[in-house]
């Protein structure tokens, strides 16, 4: 048996699984269809550490997400990725609204988060200039916070490599066997053995599970289409701003994110193409007509991208966590909000299932704490400097909206799960994150990307094979 | 280190102020420049009509900027290159970094800002669609090309019909691409006509107006656009969408000038252009600090580009000679817009402040035909001058005289407003 | 009777001249012109220096080999036909340039016949 785990798909949830199944003696492997971590759901959410307030006392959802953010903060230290703890509020507009007020205040009483409590109208926009002034009172939950969700999914997908798990790439799974002792995973590009395999596949975990499972699970891909706005809007609003829930979600919501900008979304679409990430006319401005409900204005001019993702809802309407009919099969599925917020909490309870079946020990040198790329921009003229000494390429800047050098790059390709893509390097750094949205500094990275992977440009794509950007003409 | 005079930026607009500063009797010069050889943009714009007006020859981007690369040298001036400028304070500290010195600050009597402007992204018009490669903006596929000798796509549609836009057109059709239309929103081109003719009527690509992208397909790379036609108000019209197979999107739908630093400083800035506000010294909000080119509003033709930069030089040497600035500068009297006129550059006329001459420079905001271009000072027409046609492409200027702005009362302002429209 | 339609490129009017001419040994026959739809006299002579013989300055790039880039920019000397536009896009692919290349350098001499001479514009340096 090559493997002890096979866990499938290298989003925040596998990714989370991973790191804690390192912590055990067990020989892991990732298996992702994409050609890095963090390419479906994960890199496209609202980028939110739910209070926990929201999902129904005694479910899943309210389990690990309580657990997961109340892990947040400590995981920020140790693997060193961009959290804050910004508040929420819950906008009520009207005296009806206050009975789904106080069913969500007591819901987060009954599901452990603390400090909850609604203010008035007044109250809300003291704290909260740039709200309407349709605003009746809101539940203020103060231990909300923002999170970079790719920051969170590098940084554990890191951690678990650098604890001896192994990441297979651009390997959709395309059929799963029962042995005797385990499984055979097929894949695209090779066969793996495993005693265990954990399903973490996003959208396609019903795929997945239905390949290895009797009683069979569906999950529907719901769009949910976003605006992010210019950092000069940033700090527009400082916590995070939800309305009344309706039936498909939070509808639309207001937030800055850990790194400055203003976000504005999610729509939600049932779609029936997994692979339906396109932005719509009509999602849009329906996003930008949400953000109106909530603010004073929305500034529309500050608009720098749009783009859609797509949540993995299962009809059970509740997290699939855990243990299945199969031996040595386990679920994470159907994990959509608050999964993001949730996934440390999810990857300590498999990681804890499977060991215990597997009658696995912790490891000794487990290491715990993973160093983050380092950031010019926010670096203070001391760490600058240091960092120039130790290498000169930290002095070149390549992305000059969000001021990245060519020696972050260069640490993003060449650290453990390097980048390989532009999207990589993006995700890694936030090199053509800003207003530019990539126009200025793409061809630099693309010869970066070249130089340090030692290939061609004309090979250098932007999200793995198919998606290259440039050919040679003479 | 300290500096007289501090020049971000190494473009065309750096060039011409730190050779007019020269010329103006200050030799403590430096100028700031990211990239590792001076020119700017017009390293990569090697079409040619550059410099009629400076030149009295037309030169190709590169060509143009090898001319004041070389005013430059022969005045040994200090132009540090692969330096990014990466914060200015409000007292003119610049802090610098490059890999041969570090991280270093310049203290600057005068700061010149030239740092040019970027171009509007995807993300700016919303387009729907998926995210694949193959989108690029016009200029980004123009380095991809004209430096890089990369090809970004074979079949190629272009949004937008700015000069940048109009220029790729025929430069991916003369490296062998098939551009297969350029879609414009507006009932009329934003780009110069000689361009339409030289870059698709020549090559028989076809300019669609009113027309704009409504939906891109393609998940890892551009596999065709939708194009749609749009109503007055810009919306695309049900039913008038057109699938056109493509594996490149260009864009060109604007410029914006790109002020970070100054914002980091304090500048204040003009919300219609984009740019610093400055007077008719082109000394933006913080005395001592000056703006030219296309950091201050986006401009047309690189000559005028040169000329308000020469003329930004000449004012902040005058500044740190003592000459202008802190003594005797009032509040000054306003530069409005009326009827037709968008924006004016200066936004503010200091009467002890100005020399001989004063070139107002404005943007129109639609197409007008047959209009007079007026201006007023109070209640006083003192230009008067008919045009058979004014477009928002095409950036127009007045030039005042000292005499007439030395009638300026208080209260009066100098009004540039189109009649006859 | 023969007929074009052309935009001239003078002013942002681009007003849209028609030349109405006679054909003569297969050629448009300058004496024959009628021309309307001009605003004003340099739309006439835009018009029959079109009709007569259009020419245009073409750009481009050539490869240039052992420099700090790999192409360098280049232009026609003079301007060419027309109608050799695309023949001589199609020659600038061919070319190779030895590095250091200087502004001004001919890098190919009477391009496609034209006595036009390819001239670079700009400056590349050896790697």
């Amino acid at each position: 048996m090559d493997n002890d785990c096979i866990v499938i798909g290298a989003g925040v949830v596998g990714a989370a699984i991973a790191r804690e199944l390192s912590r055990y003696d067990l020989k892991v492997a990732v298996l992702e269809k994409a050609s890095d971590v963090c390419e479906g759901t994960s890199k496209a959410n609202s980028g939110i550490v739910h209070a926990g307030f929201d999902a129904k006392p005694g479910t899943l959802k309210a389990l690990y997400n309580v657990k997961g953010s109340l892990m947040m903060e400590q995981l920020s230290r140790e693997l060193d990725f961009d959290y804050k703890r910004n508040g929420s509020l819950v906008l009520a507009f009207a005296p009806e609204d206050m009975d789904k007020l106080n069913e969500l205040k007591d819901r987060g009483i009954k599901n452990g988060v603390k400090d909850i409590k609604i203010l008035t109208g007044d109250e809300v926009k003291t704290m909260e200039p740039a709200l309407s002034d349709d605003v009746y009172a809101a539940l203020y939950a103060p231990t909300g916070g923002i999170v970079c969700p790719f920051g969170l999914t590098l940084a554990l997908a890191e951690n678990a490599c650098v604890n001896g798990v192994s990441f297979v790439f651009s390997s959709e799974v395309e059929n799963i066997e029962k042995t005797e002792d385990g499984f055979v995973v097929k894949t695209g590009t090779g066969e793996y053995h495993a005693r265990t395999v954990i399903n973490a596949a996003g959208v396609y975990a019903d795929a997945i599970h239905n390949m290895v499972c009797e009683d069979k699970i569906n999950i529907t891909a719901r769009k949910g289409e976003y605006c992010l706005y210019d950092k000069k809007v940033g700090n527009l609003v400082s916590s995070t701003i939800f309305r009344v829930p309706g039936a498909m979600g939070k509808g639309i919501l207001v937030t800055p994110t850990v790194h400055g900008n203003l976000l504005i979304g999610p729509t939600a679409e049932d779609t029936d193409d997994k692979e339906n990430v396109a932005t719509t006319a009509e999602g849009i401005a329906s996003v930008i007509k949400g953000g109106a409900v909530s603010l004073k204005s929305v500034p529309g001019k500050s608009v720098i991208t749009s783009f859609a993702g797509l949540r993995a809802h299962s009809d059970k309407g509740d997290f699939i966590i855990g243990r299945t009919s199969v031996k040595g099969f386990y679920d994470a599925a159907g994990i959509e909000s608050p999964g993001l917020s949730a996934a440390p909490a999810i990857g300590e309870a498999i990681a804890g299932m499977v060991s215990e079946d597997l009658g696995a020990g912790l490891k000794e040198n487990f290491i715990a704490t993973r160093k983050g790329i380092p950031n010019m921009a926010h670096a203070d003229d001391e760490t600058r400097k240091e960092l120039i000494k130790q290498d000169e390429r930290f002095a070149t800047v390549v992305c000059r909206c969000e001021l990245v050098t060519e020696g972050e790059i260069v640490n993003a390709i060449t650290r453990p799960l390097g980048a390989t893509t532009l999207d990589g390097v993006k995700r890694r750094t936030r090199a053509g994150m800003g207003r530019c949205q990539s126009g200025f500094c793409s061809p630099t990275v693309m010869g970066i990307l070249a130089r340090e992977l030692d290939k061609p440009v004309t090979e250098i794509t932007k999200h793995g094979k198919g998606s290259e950007f440039v050919t040679d003409h003479k | 280190m300290h500096k007289q005079i501090v020049i971000i930026g190494g473009g065309p607009a750096g060039l011409a102020a730190a050779v007019a500063a020269k010329d103006s009797g200050i030799d403590d010069i430096v100028v700031i420049e990211r990239a590792s050889s001076p020119g700017g943009i017009l390293m990569q714009c090697i079409h040619n009509g550059f410099g009629l007006h400076t030149f009295k020859e037309e030169l190709t981007g590169p060509e143009y900027a090898e001319r004041f690369i070389r005013k430059a040298e022969e005045r040994n001036i200090e132009i540090l290159l692969s330096t990014f400028a990466i914060d200015i304070t409000a007292d003119k500290t610049v802090t610098c970094m490059s890999r041969d010195k570090g991280i270093f600050t310049i203290e600057a009597d005068a700061i010149i800002l030239a740092m040019g402007c970027r171009e509007r992204p995807r993300g700016a018009l919303n387009t729907p669609g998926y995210r694949p490669a193959g989108i690029y903006s016009a200029g980004t596929a123009q380095k991809l090309v004209n430096l890089e000798g990369k090809m970004p796509g074979s079949e190629v549609v272009i949004l937008g019909s700015g000069d940048i836009g109009l220029i790729m057109a025929r430069r991916m059709t003369l490296e062998g691409a098939k551009v297969k239309a350029v879609a414009e929103i507006m009932p009329y081109s934003g780009g110069l006509k000689r361009n339409i003719v030289q870059c698709l009527d020549d090559f028989s690509i076809p300019l669609l107006l009113s027309t704009t992208v409504v939906d891109i397909a393609g998940k890892d790379r551009v596999e065709s656009v939708t194009l749609a036609k749009v109503d007055e108000k810009l919306n695309p019209i049900p039913g008038t969408e057109e699938v056109v197979k493509c594996d490149t999107l260009l864009l060109s739908c604007g410029l914006l000038p790109e002020n970070e630093l100054s914002q980091q400083m304090g500048v204040t800035l003009s919300p219609v252009t984009g740019g610093p506000v400055v007077d008719e010294s082109l000394e933006t909000s913080i005395e001592g600090v000056f703006a030219a080119g296309n950091v201050l509003h986006v401009h047309d033709l690189v000559d005028y580009v040169s000329e308000e930069a020469s003329n930004a030089g000449a004012k902040a040497a005058e500044y740190v000679k003592g000459l202008s600035g802190k003594a005797g500068k009032g509040t000054g009297y306003k530069v409005e817009t009326g009827n037709g006129v968008r924006y004016t550059v200066p936004t503010i006329i200091h009467p002890e402040k100005v020399s001989d001459l004063t070139t107002i420079r404005f943007r129109v905001g639609n197409v007008y035909k047959n209009p007079e271009i007026c201006v007023y000072i109070g209640d006083r027409c003192v230009i008067r001058r008919k045009k058979m046609i004014c477009a928002p492409g095409e950036m127009e200027q007045v030039v005042l005289k000292k005499d007439d702005i030395a009638t300026l009362k208080d209260g009066e302002t100098v009004k540039v407003l189109l009649e006859n429209i | 009777m023969e007929k074009k339609t052309m935009t001239c490129i003078n002013c942002p009017m681009g007003c849209q001249v028609t030349v109405e001419y006679e054909l003569k040994d297969g050629k448009a026959d300058p004496g024959s012109f009628v021309i309307t739809g001009n605003t004003c006299p340099r739309g006439k002579t835009y018009a029959e220096s079109e009709m007569t013989d259009p020419v245009r300055t073409v750009t481009g790039t050539v490869s240039v080999t052992g420099g700090e880039l790999p192409v360098v920019s280049v232009k026609t000397d003079r301007p060419v036909p027309k109608d050799l536009v695309m023949d001589v896009a199609d020659e600038l692919m061919k070319i190779k340039a030895a590095s250091p290349v200087k502004i001004g350098d001919i890098v190919a001499a009477n391009i496609c016949g034209t006595d036009a001479n390819i001239v670079a514009t700009s400056n590349v340096r050896v790697c």
